[in-house]
């Protein structure tokens, strides 16, 4: 026993800070190349700066973010997206110089935005073009191929992209569910045909998202990077289902949720919604921008088109009791999203945002198609060779070109 | 700077540089003129500037004016960043037309010729490639009087030009009168006497566009083509001229009021092209 007061403290001491260092020590060992990196920034921008101004100033970019059709009036809503400040001189629709005021001022920071009022007798219908001319000289360009005015939010428009949101998603998907007797009626061996024209009509709608994300992505400001937006909500996605998948699987045992209809259909409307989520998105986006004028024979194109959606829902109940309580809720869960998006498309509609939405939308899909490829798989079989036999092969390929020639419905 | 571009536009109106004027032993006049290349930011349109390339700091040139016959000697220096020369649009000799003797920046060179013949006529660079040393501001008015002079008359230099702003496209993003936009309509509409002669010197250097052209409301002007006779050719109220084409234009106003005058190519007049008359009692 050592008595108090001798033993070596000092040692103590050193072996204490080698193997648990004190809270102090930790503290600053994580602030200091914070601390470092700030006095980096503070010398290069008060003095290293002036090393490495070469060259002559940066191009003007500003994007013509938003464009609103009120009566007699248009409005421009626009982003300094360039390295340094510009100036706004200039506005011309098609091809006039014509009088505007903007708000907050002409002078615009990097990154800061403004509001340009036209006062202009705009016809509905017509294509227009605006140029906007910063101080350099450099031309700024949108055009809007066909002027509608801007929906603003009130108790009818909130009705009129309600209803399209029904129609195109809400009813298609209830509308396939009822194939549910249809399916029931089919001898049971066909049950890997039907799963595997869900995988087909699921990459379909995986692929179609990501091709919607790519058109949007060209208006996306560079500086906000669209691609990683996408890739964000993508992978989010798939991450966030993969866990929910797990511990569905956990509270049912040894089971993966896979093999449990319920739970499948679920995963899959989940993702049907997500897309679907986008899909309204585009659809109220598409004609707030005048991009197209919302026929009826584009409505009736898009519920043929998702009518094949409800099908995808009802393969993994096939040979499962279902009620008519669930089957109504995974047509809400896979078509309600829809009215959601047509009307956060219409009228809050945000290209960056809508970008996280289609990737989540995809990101889904793919996950659910994992999730059913690997159901179906027997054990030892890797997902290629499950879905390498011939009756899956033929599933896949009809599936994906039921969507395809539906879609041919919504071309226009 | 948008207050320069306006007083230069206004001032090219009116404003002749008609030289330093000796005699030479023979008797005749000899007039002297110093003109500088320059690199110049200027401004075209409110808000929009320009990098431009000019004749004594800006767009157009001075007017040069001298009488046919006049001995006429440019002292020309390049202070500007690249070779430029002065090519004269007359009758002179091959080493006075400005294409072959370049002149390198922070050189000089002195064009000497006998002004001829009497018209109305044009300067600007000729350094290749033209064009471009055209649309980026490099010329003026080289006006040569006819010895008998032209009725007394108010005056005014109008050169049509358009600038593309954004150097890339080949495509002019304004088009002006004296180099700023609308400034004949907004800032100055050019007061006129009722009744008066109005004599236009009415010159294109527009590049990139094949033609421009004047309209002038509720009156009509003689044509004299190139200003080469003192007989006019036509009696109109619109006027095409192809690029480095030019004409002067006579007319009187009948009426007091307000008369716009404009390119009738209305989608130059929609980009800055458009003026008007006050004309008093």
């Amino acid at each position: 026993m050592t008595p108090p007061g001798e033993g070596r403290p000092a040692d103590a001491g050193q072996a204490n800070a080698a193997t648990r260092p004190s809270a102090l020590r930790v503290v600053l060992s994580g602030i200091a190349p914070l601390v470092l990196v700030g006095l980096m920034v503070w010398w290069f921008l008060l003095f290293g700066v002036n090393y490495v101004r070469l060259g002559p100033p940066p191009v003007e970019k500003l994007a013509i973010e938003r464009v609103i059709f009120k009566p007699q009036e248009i409005t421009l809503l626009v982003r300094n997206e360039g390295p340094g400040p510009l100036t706004v001189a200039q506005v011309l629709v098609n091809q006039a110089m014509w009088d505007f005021s903007i708000t907050p001022g002409r002078e615009l920071a990097r990154l800061q935005s403004a509001r340009i009022s036209i006062p202009f007798d705009w016809i509905e219908g017509d294509p227009y073009n605006f140029d906007v001319i910063t101080g350099t000289g450099v031309r700024h360009v949108r055009t809007v191929q066909v002027a509608t005015a801007t929906p603003s939010v009130s108790s009818r428009a909130l009705g009129i992209f309600g209803l399209l949101g029904v129609y195109v998603g809400v009813i298609p998907v209830f509308l396939g569910l009822l194939w549910l007797p249809f399916l029931r009626s089919m001898p049971r061996s066909w049950m890997d045909f039907w799963i595997s024209l869900t995988v087909g009509l699921l990459a379909f709608l995986a692929i179609d998202t990501f091709r919607e994300s790519f058109e949007v992505m060209g208006r996306v400001p560079e500086f906000l990077n669209g691609l990683m937006l996408v890739a964000l909500g993508a992978i989010g996605a798939f991450l966030a289902l993969t866990g929910i998948d797990g511990i569905m699987r956990r509270r049912g045992g040894s089971r993966p949720a896979g093999a449990r209809g319920m739970g499948l259909a679920l995963m899959i409307a989940i993702g049907i919604g997500l897309h679907n989520l986008g899909e309204g998105l585009a659809i109220g986006a598409a004609y707030t921008l005048g991009e197209v004028a919302l026929g009826s024979f584009l409505i009736l194109g898009f519920t043929l088109h998702n009518t094949t959606e409800g099908l995808a829902i009802l393969s993994p109940l096939v040979q499962e009791k279902v009620s008519w309580r669930d089957l109504f809720l995974l047509g809400l869960v896979g078509g309600g999203p829809t009215i959601v998006g047509t009307w956060t498309g219409a009228f809050t509609y945000s290209d960056p945002l809508s970008l996280v939405f289609l990737g989540i939308g995809g990101g889904a899909i793919v996950q659910v198609i994992s999730v059913l490829v690997r159901a179906r798989a027997e054990s030892g079989e890797s997902a290629i060779e499950a879905l390498a036999k011939p009756r899956n092969i033929a599933g896949l390929l009809v599936g994906f070109i039921l969507m395809y020639l539906t879609g041919l419905l919504v071309a226009g | 700077m948008a207050d320069a571009a306006r007083k230069h536009a206004i001032r090219t109106l009116t404003e002749f540089d008609t030289g330093k004027v000796t005699r030479l032993k023979d008797g005749r006049v000899l007039r002297e003129y110093w003109i500088d290349a320059l690199n110049t930011e200027i401004e075209v349109a409110p808000g929009v500037r320009y990098a431009a390339w000019t004749f004594n700091g800006a767009v157009p040139g001075p007017t040069l004016r001298c009488t046919e016959g006049d001995s006429t000697l440019v002292h020309f220096t390049n202070k500007a960043a690249m070779p430029h020369s002065m090519h004269f649009h007359g009758i002179h000799a091959a080493n006075m037309d400005g294409v072959f003797e370049q002149v390198p920046p922070g050189s000089s060179f002195d064009y000497a010729f006998t002004a001829k013949p009497f018209g109305l006529h044009i300067y600007h660079c000729h350094t290749m490639p033209v064009k471009m040393h055209i649309a980026r501001g490099l010329y003026g008015v080289f006006l040569v009087d006819p010895k008998t002079p032209r009725p007394k008359a108010r005056e005014m230099v109008m050169v049509m030009n358009g600038f593309d702003t954004d150097l890339n496209d080949e495509d002019n993003e304004f088009y002006t009168v004296n180099g700023f936009a609308n400034v004949f309509f907004r800032d100055y509409p050019i007061p006129v006497k009722q009744g008066e002669l109005q004599r236009v010197y009415l010159v294109n250097m527009t590049e990139f566009d094949l033609l421009n052209s004047m309209h002038t409301h509720a009156t009509f002007f003689h044509v004299y083509p190139t200003g080469t006779t003192t007989t006019p050719t036509n009696y109109t109220d619109t006027i095409t001229l192809g690029q480095g084409e030019r004409a002067i234009l006579e007319f009187r106003y009948d009426y007091p009021g307000r008369f716009l005058f404009h390119a009738h190519q209305n989608e130059f007049a929609e980009l800055g092209w458009l003026g008007q008359f006050e004309v008093k009692p």
